[in-house]
């Protein structure tokens, strides 16, 4: 159904000097679907994000988004197009409360830098897309609280809701789940599964009960190439995917050694 | 977006602080009145850095180039024949400051963090040299300004800045305006956009901020308002030298605003007053004696001991004592 | 122009472009190995001068003269000075963020200054070269070139070979460039990095200390001196990039150029030339020409 491919990345690599990050790689995501990456340490997983984000420059290879070509397009206009990411590590602004953040997060979209006057408080549209975000990731009862004094789980949907709060069609999830308890985990996911209906979704996680959970689809990478990619019973049965990361068991919540 | 007092212990102190301000001439002679229109100028010249620094995070050591174009843009744009009129100097001293300010802004906003810092220096310095070799600027001697400027409607003279009386409470106007703007801005979009800049950039740029206009736009607007600091400066002492444009400037009013406190406003305005204050102790001959001529060696163990010990300024002091005597656990 | 005056000028600007490699080299060092934002910089191209100048009838006394000597004595209380200044102030910059690294370091120069004022008064005072450095080189049939400024242009080189021999040979070196990347790994490899980090500033002292004394006989000896070294140091940091020794000699040599013909060519816009050729760099290239990142 390629009207639902949202975002798509064709052979993109990434060359750090003499290091290649990320290897020829291509995916595509398609709204409605959780599509996860998963891999070693040093696979390559957080620069491919970024990469799809826009903070970094790909050194070859494309990426379309709703069928622009966006590859030349820096960070702030491909999010105002609708990419939103999540960090891995928790980028909150933790002075102010979750509603502010979300109210600042969506004034993105309504950007006036000579606009010295118009008080925050009064523009109607960044605070209907804060509320929005704030019910949709699940914090309406902490929305007036110092996002600095939240558990971390919920900072970790604090992160989402930022996310949410631009209004993008295309989530990219740098491990949403790190550090969260089993309870936490159970939320983040209903949450994830709420979401698939109207965004398309990258996870990448380390998780991987999780990540067979809720996945639609799953891309395997090592060393930045793509080793495997398909549905999630595909892929537990791959037997490269199973020397290389998988190892013996199921329970990779430390993944083995790279292959 | 820090919650420390509520409104009304924030307002009180302002308004003590401005009904003695008003009343101050009444009372002060002369050489007083000096010192406080120096302290007031200086204030404003921290408030408009403050935005810089404390808001959007954008560390600047070359803030005194916009204070000093606006001083020589007052003593070389004034006509020598008349008295110039302040509806026009003022708000063209302004727009050629904003102008330089939009120039140097835009160059040296492509660099960040210590590659910044380094390169508004440099741009000042290069400023300091323009002043100082060229000579339509009259050179290491400087320029005079002939006729402070009046304010006249229709023939009526309102407003004489070479009344010391008006020209303070002109001055005074001036820094509750500069004030006042400030504060609006800190409650709007732009305001806030710029503290998200300032805690976390990439998170701006992620969500949809564009950051270089916002930048720009805040240091345009910084110099801008640093030029109304450098025309007062200049209807003050009627002169103008290229000095007001060296780097130590640029460190003094940095000085200023950490001594005060950075991330409010009232810090700088308290700073300006503090630091005008500590100059004036340090360089007294009458308790230094002979050793008053080097009051710069105490200025800068003052520095050291101010950002080593108060780095939140005079203003964070009362938060810094209930914090060391408290310690709170933080939270997450 | 002539051959021979484009020649004198040539030499003139690959000397002043070498002497501001040996104080920016050490500025580099000190911001992209320690992190640290260093405004006193300056101060120490100063006081070696000033130190030249002091030591020189000192010397003269006590060991019948020698330049070589003067330098080795200067060179031993510059790192020694480093090591207690970083051990007592630097240390503590560390983990600090830029405002306040700039700010004490600031107030640090107001200190030296006027330290130095107290100690050694406000006067301008001349050096003179060592005798057998005092005379001049003939450059075909008109010109003649001080042998001085060649011997001052020689000693960069040797000195920027050294920084080079070290960096890339030794296994300083190594640990010194790993230090730049990754503090921790560098500590957990057994490195003791504060031993480390107070040699590198020690290192960075003395190439400023050591550029302040040999030019002292030609730039004469004043207050203020270090400030401007400093800013145009600064200059040649953002075209070559921090932490990018390479680059601070390329940008050092062409900051050089740039100001003695700008000086030779239009003296009227002399100071700000090597400005306008800052801002001409960032347009162009904002990371620098060499930024290593």
């Amino acid at each position: 159904m390629p009207d639902d491919i949202l975002l798509m990345a064709s052979e993109v690599s990434r060359h750090f000097g003499g290091l290649t990050a990320v290897d020829r790689v291509s995916l595509s995501l398609a709204r409605g679907e959780v599509h996860a990456v998963i891999g070693t340490n040093g696979a390559g997983k957080s620069t491919l994000v970024n990469v799809l984000a826009g903070e970094i420059a790909p050194s070859g290879g494309r990426v379309h988004l709703q069928g622009r070509d966006v590859t030349r397009w820096p960070q702030p206009r491909r999010a105002r197009a609708g990419v939103g990411r999540s960090y891995q590590r928790t980028t909150i602004f933790p002075r102010s409360t979750v509603f502010e953040n979300c109210r600042l997060a969506a004034q993105a979209h309504y950007q006036h830098p000579l606009d010295w006057w118009t008080a925050a408080a009064r523009c109607p549209d960044s605070t209907r897309l804060a509320h929005q975000a704030i019910e949709h990731s699940g914090l309406a009862a902490q929305a007036h609280r110092v996002a600095g004094t939240l558990s971390h789980g919920q900072k970790r949907q604090l992160e989402i809701a930022m996310c949410l709060a631009t209004a993008p069609h295309v989530l990219l999830l740098d491990e949403p789940l790190a550090g969260m308890g089993p309870e936490e985990t159970e939320r983040m996911l209903s949450l994830l599964t709420g979401l698939k209906r109207g965004h398309a979704i990258l996870l990448v996680e380390h998780d991987m009960d999780a990540v067979f959970r809720i996945a639609d689809h799953i891309t395997v990478m090592v060393n930045g190439a793509v080793i495997a990619s398909g549905e999630p019973d595909a892929i537990r049965c791959n037997a490269a995917v199973q020397s290389a990361y998988l190892g013996d068991t199921e329970d990779t919540r430390e993944p083995a050694r790279a292959g | 977006m820090t919650r420390t007092h509520p409104i009304t212990a924030r307002v009180w102190p302002l308004g003590v602080a401005l009904i003695a301000l008003v009343a101050f001439p009444h009372v002060g002679g002369q050489f007083y009145i000096d010192l406080v229109l120096t302290m007031m100028i200086l204030a404003i010249f921290a408030l408009s850095l403050e935005l810089l620094v404390g808001r959007t995070g954008l560390v600047s050591f070359g803030h005194a180039a916009f204070f000093g174009i606006a001083a020589y843009a007052t003593a070389l744009v004034a006509p020598t024949a008349s008295a110039p009129s302040l509806a026009l100097l003022l708000p063209a001293v302004v727009i050629v400051t904003a102008l330089a300010a939009l120039a140097i802004g835009a160059l040296s906003l492509r660099t960040h963090g210590i590659y910044f810092i380094m390169v508004t220096l440099a741009f000042a310095q290069m400023a300091y040299f323009v002043f100082h070799d060229m000579p339509f600027a009259g050179g290491s001697d400087g320029r005079y300004l002939h006729a402070k400027p009046v304010l006249a409607i229709g023939g009526i003279t309102l407003l004489d800045l070479g009344e010391p009386r008006t020209f303070y409470y002109v001055a005074l106007g001036c820094l509750c305006a500069v004030y006042a703007l400030l504060a609006l801005l800190g409650r709007s979009r732009f305001g806030h956009a710029l503290a998200g800049i300032k805690a976390n950039e990439q998170r701006m740029r992620a969500a949809g901020f564009s950051t270089y206009p916002y930048k720009l736009a805040a240091f345009t607007l910084a110099g801008a308002l640093a030029g109304i600091a450098g025309f007062l400066h200049a209807i003050k002492d009627g002169f103008v030298n290229p000095e007001i444009l060296a780097w130590h400037q640029s460190g003094a009013v940095l000085l200023t605003l950490i001594l005060g406190g950075i991330g409010t406003l009232r810090g700088p305005v308290l700073g300006a007053f503090l630091f005008v204050l500590l100059k004036e102790l340090f360089q007294s001959e009458a308790l230094f004696g002979a050793f008053a001529r080097h009051w710069q060696l105490p200025l800068g163990l003052t520095i050291i001991a101010c950002v080593a010990m108060m780095p939140n300024g005079v203003v964070g002091l009362p938060t810094q004592w209930r914090r060391a005597r408290a310690p709170v656990p933080h939270a997450g | 122009m002539d051959f021979a005056v484009f020649l004198v000028q040539c030499l003139n600007a690959v000397q002043y472009g070498l002497l501001l490699f040996l104080v920016a080299s050490g500025l580099t060092l000190i911001f992209g190995i320690l992190g640290v934002i260093n405004l006193a910089h300056g101060s120490f191209y100063m006081i070696g001068a000033y130190l030249a100048y002091a030591l020189a009838p000192w010397v003269a006394a006590h060991f019948g003269g020698g330049f070589f000597t003067e330098l080795a004595i200067g060179l031993a209380l510059s790192v020694a000075f480093g090591y207690l200044l970083e051990w007592g102030f630097f240390s503590y910059l560390y983990e600090r963020e830029h405002l306040q690294q700039v700010l004490m370091t600031y107030g640090l120069i107001l200190v030296f200054e006027e330290l130095r004022s107290i100690l050694v008064g406000d006067d301008v005072h001349g050096v003179a070269p060592p005798a057998w450095l005092a005379g001049s080189v003939q450059l075909g049939h008109v010109m003649t070139y001080p042998v001085y400024r060649l011997f001052m242009s020689g000693a960069c080189i040797v000195v920027a070979l050294g920084l080079y021999a070290i960096i890339a040979r030794t296994r300083l070196g190594m640990a010194i460039r790993a230090g730049a990347s990754n503090r921790e790994m560098v500590q957990s490899l057994g490195v003791d990095i504060r031993l480390l980090y107070r040699i590198v500033f020690a290192a960075g002292v003395a190439l400023a200390v050591f550029a302040g004394m040999i030019a002292a006989p030609v730039s004469s000896v004043y207050p203020g001196m270090g400030n401007q070294v400093l800013i145009i140091s600064f200059v040649v940091v953002v075209i070559g990039g921090i932490g990018s020794i390479r680059g601070a000699l390329l940008a050092s040599l062409l900051v050089g150029f740039a100001d003695t013909f700008g000086n030779v060519l239009i003296p009227q816009m002399a100071g700000i030339l090597v400005y306008v050729l800052m801002a001409a760099i960032l347009l162009w290239r904002p990371e620098g020409l060499f930024r290593t990142g």
